[in-house]
């Protein structure tokens, strides 16, 4: 028996999934398909749109620049975000509760208003165009939220264990590397998870700081409109081909993943 | 936890607050620069005080799409919040399906947001998409193209497709920390389904839905990318929200002094919403209970 929960779970289920259907629908018809009538299934199921694609440099070094910087992101995010979210988590210190408040207000600035002083100031430190200044942006909205989020990880292991370790003669950075960050192995990854969805859905900034050599792929996807019009077939499947990393990336985290929307704090 | 006052904390903190000043500190002064000074080219600039912020007080166009901002994200949160509750009652909790079916709802969260206009600028097309099609074909007179309203729909249907997935997923993680032991007792007093939900979930939802309703009112407060893709604004003004009408002030027509000034407002406007929500949130929860989730 089917109940009235499972049915309005699935109407949902249809809502979200029906304009994604569409879309991978569409990148598997040619162009006189789409344009022509419409058909619910691709008549003459056609790849050329993907070997389009996957043959012309300037449309797949867009997947390559924009994970390149998406990877850059995640690293430098880990990197500073894991020993201050230890310091939030353990220590009283001067102005903690300030800086905690400081750090999320960055994620409230609207992008569009400071493209014009973070295009200058990326460019007056030589670093415009590269994908470490697309990463260096995307730092500013990932590491609030990795460190919010890691924090609350890190506050449900208690503190017992990291006197015990020094009791038995860790040092702070042997304990930290060896104990602890295996104890937080899932709030690791929740973090990842969210500073590959920040940095790999954000387009603003990304297209802004770059032209040539660091494109992402969301700002060359817009070449498809040219003087014969859109090129809907080959906008279609560039479109899916930007949903399956993402895809991936849920894969692996599936299992932790309802404790890290909680944030680590449920 | 009892933490241990020690100042010696800074130092782990140090690269991180280091990294993060530079990408907004900087910018944020420059943009109060900009703000205070009539600019014409690199070395010509004149302090001109708050002249700026006066004109953009007096401006009808940025007041009017400061009012179609708060009516979206007035709607958003009207339609996401309750939604994403229902949907996250509905979710199976254990076994295979669990695992699907957040797969499945987080897959709009994961799609670039100019593939997210995208989509939906091909989907409500009347001649080439289905949503439109069907429309059409159901004698109802829809075109997102020319007609104010429908524009103005169709982005909020897209957002509502786009977001509600984060609202339903919050709730999710916060239904699956309470213990079994509340509805064993709600079983016991034979309360009824929607007794349950009212003093069990509900109140236990509290956490997430603060940081559900704060995410999506500052996100949709900022939205850029979609309406920008799908719409471009138009027709008209219908759907030209406050970040769009920033840019093409300060890139389109470099009109730089008042963009940066009402940026500044706007960057306030935000911080002060989510801050008085933030606050009387947490003020209620002290003088509600002391004890209860006293945690």
């Amino acid at each position: 028996m089917i109940s009235r929960r499972t049915i309005g779970l699935i109407i949902y289920l249809i809502f979200v999934l029906l304009p994604i259907y569409w879309l991978v629908n569409m990148s598997f018809k040619t162009n006189d398909e789409i344009l022509g009538q419409l058909t619910l299934w691709p008549e003459n199921f056609t790849f050329d749109n993907y070997i389009t694609i996957f043959t012309d440099a300037s449309w797949y070094m867009g997947y390559v620049n924009s994970i390149t910087y998406v990877a850059m992101n995640l690293v430098i995010t880990l990197l500073v975000a894991l020993p201050a979210a230890y310091a939030f988590s353990r220590y009283k210190f001067v102005g903690d509760k300030h800086l905690f408040f400081w750090l999320l207000s960055n994620r409230m600035a609207p992008p569009a208003v400071f493209l014009l002083p973070f295009f200058q100031l990326y460019s007056s430190v030589g670093l415009f165009d590269t994908h470490l200044a697309v990463a260096l942006a995307h730092c500013l909205f990932s590491i609030p939220l990795a460190v919010w989020i890691l924090e609350g990880f890190m506050s449900g292991v208690p503190r017992e264990i990291d006197e015990t370790a020094y009791i038995d003669g860790y040092s702070f950075g042997h304990f930290f590397i060896k104990i602890f960050i295996p104890m937080i192995r899932s709030g690791i990854g929740v973090t990842a998870f969210f500073s590959f969805m920040f940095s790999w859905v954000e387009l603003l900034l990304a297209r802004t700081l770059t032209s040539v050599d660091a494109k992402p792929i969301s700002a060359i996807m817009t070449r498809t409109v040219g003087a014969a019009g859109i090129d809907w077939g080959v906008l279609a499947a560039a479109g899916v081909l930007t949903i399956l990393p993402g895809i991936l990336v849920i894969w692996f985290v599936r299992n932790h993943v309802a404790k890290g929307f909680a944030l680590g704090r449920v | 936890m009892h933490k241990i006052p020690n100042n010696k904390a800074w130092w782990l903190v140090l690269p991180m607050f280091l990294l993060v000043a530079f990408s907004a500190i900087i910018p944020l002064m420059t943009v109060v620069n900009y703000s205070l000074q009539d600019i014409f080219d690199q070395n010509t600039a004149y302090f001109v005080g708050v002249e700026w912020y006066q004109e953009v007080l007096r401006d009808t166009r940025l007041h009017d799409s400061l009012l179609r901002q708060f009516g979206f994200s007035f709607s958003v949160l009207m339609i996401e919040i309750p939604l994403g509750i229902a949907v996250a009652l509905m979710m199976p909790t254990r076994g295979w399906q669990a695992s699907a079916v957040l797969i499945l709802l987080a897959l709009p969260l994961l799609i670039p947001w100019n593939v997210v206009g995208t989509i939906w600028q091909v989907f409500a097309r009347g001649d080439i998409g289905l949503f439109g099609w069907t429309l059409n074909n159901l004698g109802i007179d829809y075109n997102y193209t020319s007609n104010p309203l429908d524009a103005w729909l169709t982005v909020l249907l897209m957002d509502v497709w786009h977001w509600t997935s984060l609202v339903a997923l919050l709730c999710y993680s916060g239904l699956r920390a309470i213990p079994d032991a509340y509805y064993q007792a709600a079983k016991i007093d034979r309360a009824s389904r929607w007794a349950v939900f009212r003093y069990i979930q509900l109140p236990r939802l509290r956490n997430v839905l603060v940081i559900g309703v704060l995410l999506r009112f500052m996100d949709s407060f900022m939205i850029y990318t979609e309406p920008f893709v799908l719409t471009g604004g138009g027709p008209g003004t219908s759907t030209t929200f406050l970040s769009q009408t920033l840019t093409q002030m300060a890139i389109g027509q470099f009109d730089i002094g008042p963009a940066a000034a009402f940026s500044l407002v706007y960057f306030l406007i935000v911080l002060l919403v989510s801050w008085l929500f933030f606050t009387t949130i947490t003020h209620m929860d002290k003088s509600e209970s002391g004890a209860k989730y006293d945690q």
